[in-house]
C-alpha cells in the first residue's frame, strides 16, 4: 500500500532525539521524494543540532533518487551540527545500499532503540 | 490469473513521472503473472525504475515532445525489455562510478549502477539512447 494522502512520514521523539519513521512502502520518484523532503528538512532546520533516526522499517521498495535524497539529509544534519542514523532497513533494501557503497556512508542500525542510543 | 501472454510487445509512453510508473506497475503485473518470484520482481522494478526514469528525464529532458519506447517480452523464463528515448544520448562507458570517493556523496549518477547490479543483461546501443535489459527467472518460490 502506497497512501499518497497519508503523510510520508511519522514524527516521534525519544528524549533528544527524533525519530522520523517513513509511513510509505515505497519511495519512488518526485511526489514521494518531494514530500518526505518538505516534512524532514523543516526537522533539521528548527533544532538545534538535532541527532536524527530516520526508520525504514515500513520502506519495501525505493529508488536511486531515495538515496539522493537522504544524502541531502545527511548534509543538511552535518552543517547544523547534528547527527543522522539509518535503522530497521530491510535486507532488499540494504542490498541496494551495499551496492552504492553507501551503508559505508551512513550509520544503520537494526533498529530504532540502537539507533536512539548510538546517533 | 493474468494475462501470461508471452509475446512480444510496444508500447510508447510520454516523458513524465507518472507515466513511467503506470508501465512500471504494468510491467510488474504481467511479470508477476509469470510467476517471477519476489527478489526476480524486486530487481526488475528497480532496474526498470531507473531505465525509465534515465529515459524520462535525461534522455528526453521530461519533453512533452518526445516519447519513450519500450519494446518487451515476458516469458516463463526470462524478463526481456529495450528501452528508447529521443534524446542525443550519452556514453555509458564515461559515466564516473558512483562509489568513488569523489562521488560516494553525491546526489545522483546510481540508476546505471543499480541496473547492472540487478539485471542479467544491460546493453546500450552505439549512442546511449537506447537500452536492452534482460533478467533470468531465479529459482525462488512464486509470487501470487
Amino acid at each position: 500500500m502506497n497512501d499518497k494522502k497519508s503523510p510520508p512520514v511519522a514524527v516521534t521523539y525519544e528524549g533528544d532525539v527524533t525519530i522520523a519513521t517513513l509511513t510509505r512502502e515505497r519511495i519512488l520518484e518526485d511526489a514521494d521524494i518531494r514530500a518526505l523532503e518538505e516534512t524532514i528538512l523543516p526537522l533539521i532546520a528548527q533544532a538545534d543540532s538535532i541527532r536524527l533516526v530516520i526508520d525504514f522499517s515500513t520502506v519495501r521498495f525505493l529508488t536511486s533518487a531515495a538515496l539522493g535524497l537522504l544524502i541531502r539529509i545527511s548534509k543538511k544534519v552535518r552543517e547544523q551540527g547534528g547527527r543522522l542514523a539509518l535503522c530497521s532497513i530491510q535486507p532488499k533494501i540494504y542490498e541496494v545500499f551495499r551496492i552504492t557503497q553507501l551503508d559505508q556512508v551512513f550509520q544503520i542500525f537494526p533498529d530504532a532503540d540502537q539507533a536512539a542510543k548510538n546517533v | 490469473m493474468g494475462n501470461a501472454n508471452t509475446d512480444r510487445k510496444t508500447l510508447t509512453l510520454p516523458s513524465d513521472v507518472s507515466a513511467v510508473e503506470r508501465v512500471c506497475e504494468g510491467l510488474l503485473a504481467e511479470a508477476a503473472a509469470q510467476s517471477f518470484g519476489e527478489d526476480d520482481l524486486f530487481a526488475i522494478h528497480l532496474a526498470l525504475e531507473e531505465a525509465l526514469m534515465n529515459a524520462a528525464k535525461h534522455g528526453n529532458a521530461l519533453d512533452p515532445k518526445k516519447c519513450v519506447r519500450v519494446e518487451y517480452q515476458i516469458t516463463p523464463e526470462k524478463f526481456d525489455v529495450t528501452i528508447t528515448d529521443q534524446g542525443c544520448g550519452f556514453n555509458p562507458d564515461a559515466l564516473p562510478d558512483p562509489r568513488s570517493e569523489e562521488n560516494l556523496y553525491k546526489y545522483g549518477g546510481r540508476g546505471v549502477l543499480l541496473m547492472r547490479a540487478y539485471m542479467d543483461t544491460v546493453e546500450f546501443n552505439p549512442s546511449g539512447n537506447r537500452v536492452h535489459m534482460v533478467k533470468y527467472r531465479t529459482n525462488q518460490t512464486a509470487t501470487g
